[in-house]
């Protein structure tokens, strides 16, 4: 078996302090859905953008199962998550993990909601998007002052999943450097 | 200066990516206690090991890190996880609560109002605010899943019956957005209104009972009550003797053998601004 030597480069260079930064900026979008932050450090294979690379390589490791959907499930990618994370690549159904773009996530309905006794069991899915603003649908709930506005995808697939709480899965959205979160408590609205 | 014998922050990567996902999930169900494999730290339970992980899971070297005992930056507990983390994360540290981006508390929430960008992290003894009702973890749960959350009232009831009033103090029970009721650690009642609203994210570890919750900036926690009995916070009738304020919470502190007492402001930080601004309180000394 070969190993591509693309897939040895690409990781942290500093692990401790990059991913400690990185989960910072991931923890203040999670907490306040709609914020955009930058994350770098990861500089994974194509078609992962940097954003995704990086939350992968600070929330995921031989531990959790990972699925790659459409064109992240290429073997660099693979090749890429083996060197560096090590988390067995799974099924969406089974998956603690997910990455890809939301038309190759599809059906989001697929993936793990959690169980009415712990509902932390559930997938978080990463979202590749093309760019990132805050202009879109708006967003209330725990977190957001007031309202505020993210570019979803959709908002259909998003009120189902709130209408799921306290179950649903929890989604960070990234488009190159950049990154924002969607937990399943915020209410989306289209406007 | 960062000891070099430890890695950052003194947990290895595969703990704080645990710690991490458990806060994530904790942040995206208000309320909501989450599982985590707590890790024996270099220091008893019950002194802030929960607490302890959940800040060497979120410090970066920029942090400037504050941590309080019951309001006091100076007591052996606030000061050895201060030193810490000195010595693990090279971190900076502050007894100003303005300045500090991570806040280690036990059992108080700053005097000071929080702002955005700010981290609260709370040391948790019993996370379950049903336990000492329903000692069965597999009730408890199944209590929590259905929202069944009448036991907790019927508690509240009784103080009333016994005492006519809500006799509980602290650790008072708060429902997290109209779904999960929460323990939000020993503060005492005083503090509760800060819980509600606050601009800054707070993260709460229980390392000996192994679990984390949270409640995400601007989240709304009401305190339980009655339409004819509503939620009042108490604290004790006086001024801070050092500093005279009027609307902070208080200590009680003991000052001879033959009744002599003062009261002084627990948040250590609050009364040495007020008197570094020249508030005298009635036993103080002007500086």
């Amino acid at each position: 078996m070969t190993l591509a030597t693309d897939a040895l480069a690409g990781g942290f260079v500093e692990a401790p302090v990059q991913s400690a930064q990185a989960f910072r900026e991931i923890l203040e979008v999670m907490a306040r859905p709609g914020m955009i932050r930058r994350v770098s450090g990861a500089t994974p294979p194509a078609p992962l953008s940097v954003a995704a690379g990086t939350a992968l390589l600070v929330l995921t490791d031989p531990t959790m199962r990972l699925h790659l959907a459409g064109a992240a499930n290429c073997p660099a990618v693979r090749d890429w998550v083996a060197f560096h994370i090590g988390a067995p690549l799974s099924s969406a159904e089974e998956a603690d993990f997910a990455v890809g773009t939301w038309d190759a996530l599809q059906p989001v309905s697929r993936f793990r909601i959690g169980q009415p006794d712990y509902p932390d069991r559930s997938a978080t899915l990463i979202v590749e998007c093309d760019q990132l603003v805050n202009h879109g649908p708006a967003l209330t709930g725990p977190g957001i002052q007031t309202a505020t506005w993210l570019n979803l995808p959709e908002t259909a697939a998003f009120r189902v999943n709130r209408g799921l709480f306290p179950l649903g899965f929890d989604t960070l959205f990234t488009a190159g450097d950049q990154i924002a979160g969607l937990p399943r408590s915020t209410r989306v609205e289209a406007i | 200066m960062t000891d070099q014998a430890y890695n950052f922050a003194y947990l290895d990567e595969q703990t704080k990516r645990m710690i991490r996902r458990a806060i994530l999930k904790a942040i995206a169900v208000p309320g909501y206690q989450v599982p985590f494999a707590s890790r024996e730290m270099p220091m008893p339970y019950g002194w802030g090991t929960g607490g302890v992980q959940v800040t060497a899971a979120c410090l970066v070297p920029e942090d400037r890190l504050k941590v309080i005992d019951q309001g006091a930056d100076d007591t052996t507990n606030a000061v050895s996880i201060r030193r810490f983390f000195q010595r693990t994360a090279g971190v900076a540290v502050t007894e100003v609560t303005a300045e500090a981006t991570v806040i280690q508390t036990r059992h108080r929430i700053p005097e000071t109002p929080l702002t955005e960008g700010q981290i609260l992290v709370y040391q948790v003894p019993i996370p379950e605010p049903l336990r000492f009702l329903e000692p069965r973890e597999t009730e408890t749960r199944k209590m929590h899943a259905l929202e069944e959350y009448g036991l907790m009232h019927v508690k509240l009831y009784e103080d009333i019956a016994r005492h006519g009033q809500i006799a509980t103090s602290y650790a008072y029970p708060v429902k997290v957005e109209g779904r999960y009721v929460m323990d939000p650690s020993p503060i005492p009642k005083f503090d509760n209104p800060k819980l509600s609203g606050n601009p800054a994210i707070q993260l709460f570890g229980a390392g000996r009972e192994q679990r984390i919750h949270a409640l995400p900036p601007w989240t709304k926690a009401v305190s339980l009550d009655f339409d004819d009995h509503p939620f009042q916070t108490s604290k004790a009738p006086h001024d801070c003797d050092l500093c005279g304020a009027r609307d902070s919470y208080l200590d009680e502190v003991i000052t001879d053998d033959a009744g002599g007492r003062m009261f002084v402001c627990s948040d250590t930080d609050f009364c040495a601004g007020r008197r570094a601004k020249g508030h005298v309180g009635r036993l103080g000394e002007a500086t």
